[in-house]
């Protein structure tokens, strides 16, 4: 028995020495991301929860605070970020096929819309920071809940720095795995690293999907 | 079964003589050596912890509190509190007994991610460093619970440093949670359902599970709280209209079900001693499996029995007032199964039996006192007085050291291949059980007439229960160091243990004492419930008969 494990182990590239097989080993990575996906969705959780008790007290603080978010560079971001959630679709399915030029092609693809996505964040937090709108003694709003939007701004700054984190971490992962790409390290039975990254990127995206309507589009109906 | 050999250690290859030198303690992958450096180092964070505790009860031996300064007195229970939470009790049962034990218990060659593991050492001396050294540069004055808006706003202590400590210490939490819940998914052997695992097994899937979902949001509360504190503006600030009771809130989410990820384990550890120490499958198995995930859900809705007096609405008050009492029922199915269980048991009285009975009969004073400050109006009357000191003392140290100690008795032999002295350790037992009790009943008493918790000095009518309460840490000082010191010397003039010295079930047992790299010399193949004593006694018998025939022919 010891023996037949052994000999399975030497014909399987990628199997490690703990798992009994390839199932077990991909079924266990598998299990391992959406879990730490769900402490993820804890983590951002308790912004969540903040922002909809301070939302519920103070409704006007946070419409009049929306306002001076830029909705056209919000709009942009969700639709690159979208576009990047495709590619990186695309770069999975890429290497189920084996297709590896197109694999590689499709992560540098990701990396960019990741890219264009940060630089835009990058101008519009610059933008706050002309306007006077980081919160701290030098935030200027006036009207009876001035306060209150820097408590918004304070919001703002946490889930979206923290969304950004993700993505800059993200961009260090998809460099790793085009330079595995490139030294051909995966195949169409052996790609657990793109797959698994692809279910973080997903991720990552889906937060800003929540993030951007609950930022930016606050009241906008009734203006 | 060699038990007639010597020696056997010396010649056969283990885990620990696999490989020497720091190189191979410091980059192992090994679950059974990364247990053993987590042993090293939340020893070393217990005494540290146990060191303020010393000072703080000497500073209470007077009314005046004349030992330190009232400051220095905030200081030394602020640390007493971080350093035994979050660098002993949180990673004490999980990451040394449950990393040594879960693989074998299920039958596998290690984690289901290894270097994930040692991941999580490391991230766990990282925070125990920066814990230290926030308390170098000059402590912490908030309490263990870092309340707002006085640990963002007006607190001097490196409140920073503290919480950032905290937050990477909690991802080795996460992780370790992450990694046994993946292994008992889809680790198992053959034959290894899930209503054959051993209780402790299923005790700490359910802490995994308060692990992992549970850390992630005090990490953001204490990031979040790290922000404030630098940029001076944040959300729980109340001159922009946050709400410091909402850090309150988040910070109880998780450190409520926290106290679950430390009690949880030790009720798995008991699970195996019960069993094994009456020859007795437990009593109600399913039940008490289940009771430990019934605690754990309950343990994330009942978070608000820590803002009774903090301006909560009464209706919230008392929906958490009825939930926290809900935790008694799975708490005491527990008890009851376990006392069922020692019903007409074969019971025999080594040291983790002991241990055993003095959890059982601690945990449910301590669990009785909660449901006294889960009332509404007691709470009122005892919120912030000793009384709720002596009660978590009560469920932490008397159940979760209790735990932690009986659990390492009891696998000692497992890990190093070598038995403690007997004697002293029972010895230790009673000595613990004893100044345990002298150290922490008479803090019920006092929190009973209102003495508030947290105070340097006291009225002097308080002092005689003090005294008591002094001399009782006294007592459990000592009786912590014996275990140490005869463990120590174990290792090396110990008498070496057979692979099952207690004749206990457990796949863990059917491997020699210590136990080989792989664990397994072949993957083992489950046919019978847990706790099958009579299969056990089937199986000695045939290996009997089998040594008989080869001597023979």
């Amino acid at each position: 028995m010891a023996d037949h494990a052994a000999a399975a182990h030497a014909h399987t590239p990628g199997l490690r020495h703990h798992f009994v097989d390839m199932d077990q080993q991909r079924e266990s990575a598998r299990l391992g991301m959406w879990l730490f996906l769900l402490t993820e969705i804890m983590f951002f959780g308790g912004l969540f929860t903040g922002y909809a008790i301070y939302r519920f007290s103070y409704p006007e603080a946070w419409r009049l605070a929306s306002h001076h978010l830029d909705v056209a560079l919000g709009a942009i971001n969700t639709g690159v970020l979208i576009l990047s959630s495709l590619t990186m679709a695309l770069a999975v399915r890429s290497a189920a096929t084996g297709k590896k030029q197109l694999l590689i092609l499709f992560l540098i693809a990701t990396l960019v819309f990741g890219l264009v996505f940060l630089g835009i964040k990058a101008k519009e937090y610059h933008d706050k920071f002309e306007h006077h709108l980081i919160p701290g003694t030098t935030f200027e709003a006036e009207g009876p809940w001035a306060h209150q939007e820097m408590l918004f701004y304070c919001f703002y700054f946490a889930m979206t720095g923290m969304h950004a984190l993700h993505m800059i971490i993200g961009m260090v992962g998809l460099l790793i795995l085009i330079r595995m790409s490139m030294n051909n390290k995966f195949s169409p039975e052996y790609h657990p690293h793109i797959e698994l990254f692809g279910l973080y990127w997903h991720f990552v995206d889906i937060v800003w999907i929540f993030l951007f309507p609950l930022l930016y589009l606050i009241g906008r109906h009734a203006a | 079964m060699s038990t007639s050999n010597p020696s056997p250690n010396d010649r056969r290859q283990h885990y620990l003589n696999a490989a020497y030198g720091l190189r191979s303690w410091l980059l192992t992958v090994d679950h059974k050596r990364i247990a053993l450096l987590y042993l090293g180092s939340i020893t070393f964070f217990f005494f540290i912890g146990g060191s303020f505790a010393v000072m703080i009860r000497m500073n209470l031996l007077t009314p005046d509190g004349s030992f330190l300064q009232a400051e220095t007195y905030n200081k030394f229970f602020t640390m007493h509190g971080l350093v035994m939470i979050f660098f002993f009790l949180i990673p004490s049962i999980p990451a040394v007994l449950g990393n040594f034990l879960i693989p074998m218990m299920v039958g596998a060659k290690d984690l289901a991610f290894p270097r994930l593991n040692l991941l999580s050492w490391y991230l766990y001396i990282i925070g125990g460093v920066m814990a230290l050294s926030a308390a170098a540069l000059g402590g912490v004055d908030t309490g263990w619970t870092f309340y707002t808006p006085y640990s963002s706003t007006y607190s001097n202590g490196n409140v920073v440093i503290m919480g950032v400590g905290a937050f990477v210490a909690g991802f080795s939490s996460i992780l370790t949670g992450l990694n046994f819940i993946v292994t008992i998914h889809k680790m198992r052997c053959p034959g290894l359902t899930w209503f054959r695992l051993p209780l402790f097994v299923w005790a700490m899937y359910a802490t995994s599970v308060i692990q992992i979902l549970g850390t992630p949001v005090i990490a953001i509360t204490l990031l979040l709280l790290a922000a404030e504190r630098i940029f001076h503006v944040g959300i729980f600030d109340p001159r922009i209209g946050g709400d410091p009771v909402l850090f309150q809130h988040f910070f109880w989410f998780y450190s409520h079900p926290a106290v679950y990820i430390m009690i949880l384990p030790a009720m798995g550890v008991i699970s195996e001693l019960v069993a094994t120490f009456s020859r007795k499958r437990i009593f109600g198995y399913n039940l008490v499996a289940f009771s430990s995930v019934a605690i754990a859900m309950l343990s994330f809705l009942v978070w608000g029995h820590h803002l009774f007096v903090s301006g909560q609405s009464i209706y919230a008050g008392l929906v958490f007032s009825v939930l926290s009492f809900m935790v008694a029922i799975p708490s005491a199915i527990k008890v009851f199964n376990w006392t069922a269980t020692f019903y007409r048991g074969s019971i025999s009285y080594d040291t983790p039996m002991m241990y055993c009975f003095g959890f059982i009969g601690l945990f449910t004073m301590g669990g009785v006192t909660g449901l006294l400050l889960a009332s509404l109006a007691v709470d009122v009357h005892l919120h912030d007085t000793y009384f709720v000191i002596a009660h978590f003392h009560y469920i932490m140290v008397g159940g979760a050291v209790m735990g932690y100690l009986g659990g390492m008795h009891f696998w000692w032999p497992k890990i190093t291949g070598r038995m403690y002295p007997e004697i002293w350790a029972r010895f230790a037992a009673v000595i613990i059980f004893v100044g345990f009790n002298l150290t922490f009943f008479p803090q019920f008493m006092l929190g009973y007439l209102g003495m508030p918790r947290r105070y340097h000095a006291y009225p002097a009518e308080f002092q005689v229960l003090n005294v008591m309460s002094t001399a009782g840490a006294s007592i459990l000082g000592l009786g912590y160091l014996i275990p140490m010191i005869y463990f120590i010397w174990s290792m090396r003039y110990g008498k070496p243990a057979p692979p099952n010295p207690w004749g206990a079930t457990g796949l863990e047992w059917r491997t020699p004492s210590p136990p080989p790299t792989e664990n397994f010399e072949e993957i083992p193949v489950v046919t019978e419930e847990a706790y099958d004593f009579e299969a056990l006694a089937r199986r000695d018998a045939a290996a009997l008969r089998n040594e008989g025939e080869l001597q023979n022919g």
